[in-house]
Parts: C-alpha cells; sequence; structure tokens
C-alpha cells in the first residue's frame, strides 16, 4: 500500500486536505463515477484524508462490470460457433456469465482473440476475409469514438465478414438513474474525466438542474480526486449546484467535436440494461439502420433468452455507491478474483476487485 | 478502458483506408494509432490515446507526469493488461 505522502507532489496533497479541512461545516456523500478513480482512492487512502463527514462512495463506471449477463452469454454463443473469430478487450475474458467466460471458452476451442483496439479487430477481417470477424464492442463514450471508427473502417473497406456485438453504454443516464432512487445519499459527483473529454460537459446540465448536485469533471490521478473533492464540497457549502472542469488540463467544455460526430454517424442511442442496476432507458449505444449489417446480433440471430445474475453477488448495490465490496458476505469468501460471482472482482476498474488488491493486503499486514 | 495512455507523435502518414495516422510513442514502446480524432495535433505533440486512437492532446510535462503516475499504477493494476496487449499487438 502506497500513501500519497509517499507520492510526488505531497505537499499539494497536504495543501488540498487542509483545504478542505478549513471549508467543510458538516458531512457530505460523493461518488466518483469512474472505476479508475476508485481505484486510485483506494490505492492511495485518499479517502482516508478526507475530513471526517466527508465521505466517497463508488460509482457504476466499470464498463465490464455492467455489462450484462444476457450479452456476456450471447458472446460465449458467438465465440464457439465454427468459423468465428471473436475478438474482445482482454479486460472481458475472465468476467463470469451465467456458467462461462470467454477464457473457458477459448479453452474448449473456441478463436478468442485479444487485441488492443477494435481497429486491430479491422485488420485481422481484412487478414483473414474466410472468417467472421466480431469485436466485443463493450465501454463508455471513451471507447464509442474507437468502435465508430472501426465501423467505418470497415465500411470503407467492404469488408462483409466484421461486426461489432454492441455492449456500448452511456455515462449520463446512470447518474440519473442513480439520483432518483429514493435512497440515493449521492449530494455531489466526480464525473470521469476521459468521457468527457469526448462528450463535453453539455449532457451533465439538466442533472444539475433538475437534482442540484454539483458535477465536477475529475481526472484519475490522486492531487486530481483531492482537488475534485475539494471543488465539490466547496459548491455544497456555498450552497451551489453547478457543472465545474477540474481535469482542465485534458477535458474541454465542448468536449471532442470530431469524434463525437463519428458516434453520431455510427450509433443511435438506445435502451440497456446495465449489470447490477437493471435496465435504463437511453443509456446505451446501438448501430444505426445505417451501418445495421456490422451488428453481430443481426448477423448471428440467436432466440435464448437472457439468464438472470447470480442471486448471491451484491453488484448491483455497490455499483449504485449502496453497499461497500468489503460489507458484502461473499467479499474475499465465496467470490474472489480466481472465483468471481460478478464482474467488479475481476475487472481492473471494479470497486471489489480495488478492495480486494489494496485494502485486503493491507489488513492482512495489521493482522 | 478509460485510462488512456500519453504518448508524443513521433511522424504522421496516412493509414488503412487512408485514414490519418501516426507513430505514438509511450516511454519505451511505441506504435500505430489513429490520429482522426485529434486534427490539431503533429508531430511532437502529445496526446492521450484510448484503445488506438488518440482522442485528446496533452501539454508534455502533463503527459509526463501521467505517465509516471499509470507506470506506478502498472504493477499491480490494469495498465499492465493494456500495455502487454499493446505490445503484443501485431497490427498497425
Amino acid at each position: 500500500m502506497k500513501y500519497l505522502d509517499e507520492y510526488r507532489n505531497g505537499t499539494s496533497a497536504q495543501h488540498y486536505a487542509e483545504t478542505l479541512r478549513a471549508v467543510v461545516t458538516r458531512p457530505w456523500t460523493l461518488m466518483e463515477v469512474c472505476g479508475g478513480q476508485t481505484h486510485s482512492i483506494i490505492r492511495y487512502g485518499i479517502d482516508e484524508m478526507l475530513p471526517p463527514g466527508v465521505t466517497l462512495v463508488h460509482g457504476p463506471g466499470c464498463p465490464v462490470c455492467v455489462t450484462p449477463v444476457g450479452i456476456l452469454d450471447r458472446a460465449f454463443r458467438i465465440a464457439r460457433r465454427p468459423g468465428v473469430v471473436f475478438t474482445s478487450f482482454g479486460d472481458m475474458l475472465r468476467v463470469p456469465g451465467t456458467s462461462d467466460d470467454l477464457l473457458h471458452v477459448r479453452a474448449e476451442g473456441g478463436d478468442v482473440r485479444v487485441v488492443y483496439s477494435p481497429l486491430d479487430a479491422v485488420a485481422i477481417a481484412e487478414r483473414e476475409p474466410e472468417r467472421e470477424v466480431v469485436f466485443f464492442a463493450v465501454g463508455f463514450e471513451t471507447t464509442a469514438p474507437a468502435n465508430a471508427m472501426a465501423v467505418k473502417l470497415a465500411a470503407s473497406k467492404r469488408l462483409t465478414n466484421f461486426s461489432l456485438l454492441v455492449a456500448q453504454v452511456r455515462v449520463p443516464p446512470a447518474l440519473e438513474a442513480i439520483l432518483s432512487e429514493p435512497e440515493c445519499r449521492v449530494q455531489a459527483f466526480l464525473a470521469a474525466g476521459h468521457v468527457c473529454t469526448v462528450m463535453g460537459t453539455a449532457e451533465y446540465e439538466p442533472l444539475v438542474d433538475r437534482y442540484h448536485v454539483p458535477v465536477v469533471v475529475t481526472g484519475f490521478e490522486p492531487l486530481d480526486l483531492l482537488q475534485g473533492v475539494a471543488m465539490a464540497v466547496r459548491q455544497l457549502e456555498e450552497g451551489r449546484s453547478q457543472v465545474e472542469i477540474q481535469y482542465s488540463r485534458v477535458v474541454r467544455p465542448e468536449g471532442n467535436a470530431v469524434a463525437r460526430r463519428a458516434i453520431e454517424e455510427v450509433f443511435e442511442v438506445t435502451d440497456r440494461t446495465w449489470r447490477g442496476l437493471g435496465p435504463i432507458a437511453r443509456s446505451g449505444l446501438g448501430l444505426n439502420e445505417r451501418y445495421a449489417a456490422f451488428d453481430a446480433e443481426r448477423r448471428f440471430p440467436d432466440a435464448t433468452p437472457d439468464s438472470l445474475e447470480d442471486p448471491d453477488c451484491q453488484a448491483g448495490l455497490v455499483l449504485q455507491g449502496r453497499l461497500r465490496p468489503q460489507e458484502c458476505p461473499a467479499f474475499g469468501s465465496r467470490c474472489t478474483p480466481e472465483h468471481p460471482l460478478g464482474a467488479p472482482m475481476v475487472s481492473s476498474e471494479g470497486a471489489c476487485a480495488a478492495y480486494w488488491l489494496y485494502r485486503r493486503r493491507r489488513a492482512a499486514a495489521v493482522a | 478502458m478509460c485510462l488512456g495512455i500519453p504518448g508524443e507523435i513521433l511522424e504522421a502518414h496516412a493509414g488503412p483506408g487512408g485514414l490519418r495516422y501516426g507513430t505514438v510513442r509511450f516511454g519505451g514502446a511505441s506504435r500505430e494509432v489513429c490520429l482522426e480524432y485529434v486534427p490539431e495535433a503533429g508531430i511532437g505533440d502529445y496526446v492521450i490515446v484510448h484503445v488506438g486512437l488518440a482522442l485528446s492532446k496533452i501539454s508534455p510535462e502533463d503527459a509526463e507526469e501521467t505517465f509516471r503516475y499509470l507506470e506506478e499504477m502498472q504493477e499491480l493494476a490494469d495498465l499492465g493488461d493494456e500495455m502487454q496487449a499493446l505490445e503484443r499487438s501485431e497490427v498497425p
């Protein structure tokens, strides 16, 4: 376990921590949205540097974790088909569906290949025209531009053996779903920096107006997070609710217009089911009619009904910030990275994995 | 998946499908990256790369700091996978 004082800029960290202590007059609960932020917070003990009463709860921003079991099972069925090359980010390989994962499918002879980029999958399709190449298009608004480009590239090359299995999700509708829960404790959000690199900040204005929650677009390094917390708490203490950008060295309010145009050209907004959270209206993207030929769900029709999640897994509560990973009765016993019940335990952006990696080790060292 | 890796554009050229590509150096490794979404970025600029595509420009100093942070996380966390996938990845 490394602490912030061992980290570069220990002085600045102290400065933000002191600023916070000077500002805080009562308890506040903030949610960091992005799983990369959660890992940074837990690893560097940022939650423990905050003044008493300022609580961070962890959000749903783990794309691997929210990919629903139904689509995973569908992915496994496609990957088992002869003649199919199933390509995926490495992160997805160990994520459990109902009774399988992609590693298992590969061990049983499925042609499952890890790629770094969907553009690599297009190159495979070009090189192996006799095979059907499917890319598992998971992720938030940070992967959507790459997936849009892959489809546009495949279209321009007139490839007929490339398709996407799309499980693309959008952050703002999930935040609204969390805020509309009657038991919601979240009073401010640290929004995910790189999502806003693409989308800008406009989508958060209606949330701020309707729910009066401060939204601070924040980076994922320790100092970013401390500064983001300080900015959000200052808004709360002053009774303001606005969209502010902490991560201004990368994020512009207007986002990346070129990337957004590509997303709009290829995708349309759809309803999506989130693992652990259930169906959320307009919370995803699907290929639009013009690019429907690249939709793996159309290419490999599959009438198998979607199955349900493991009832022992509390991932839904964890993803909404309503349960801390180590409060789950299965954490570390029936659910470990080797034998996960749910995705947050295996994903590099999952909250359960963060606690397993950083907090369990420290607990053992103390004992 | 969402973190992104900062790197320096060493050169630019037309890639697959006529798209604008460049060689981007990440610490010791370099790789072909699609530059279509950062028309404003040229040789010597630093960009943050998400799954093979640059999405934003960043100053050299900020890129350096972020890269060091990612390296530090790598010993236990996810960047290892991403850099390994990046190094293994055969296709431009």
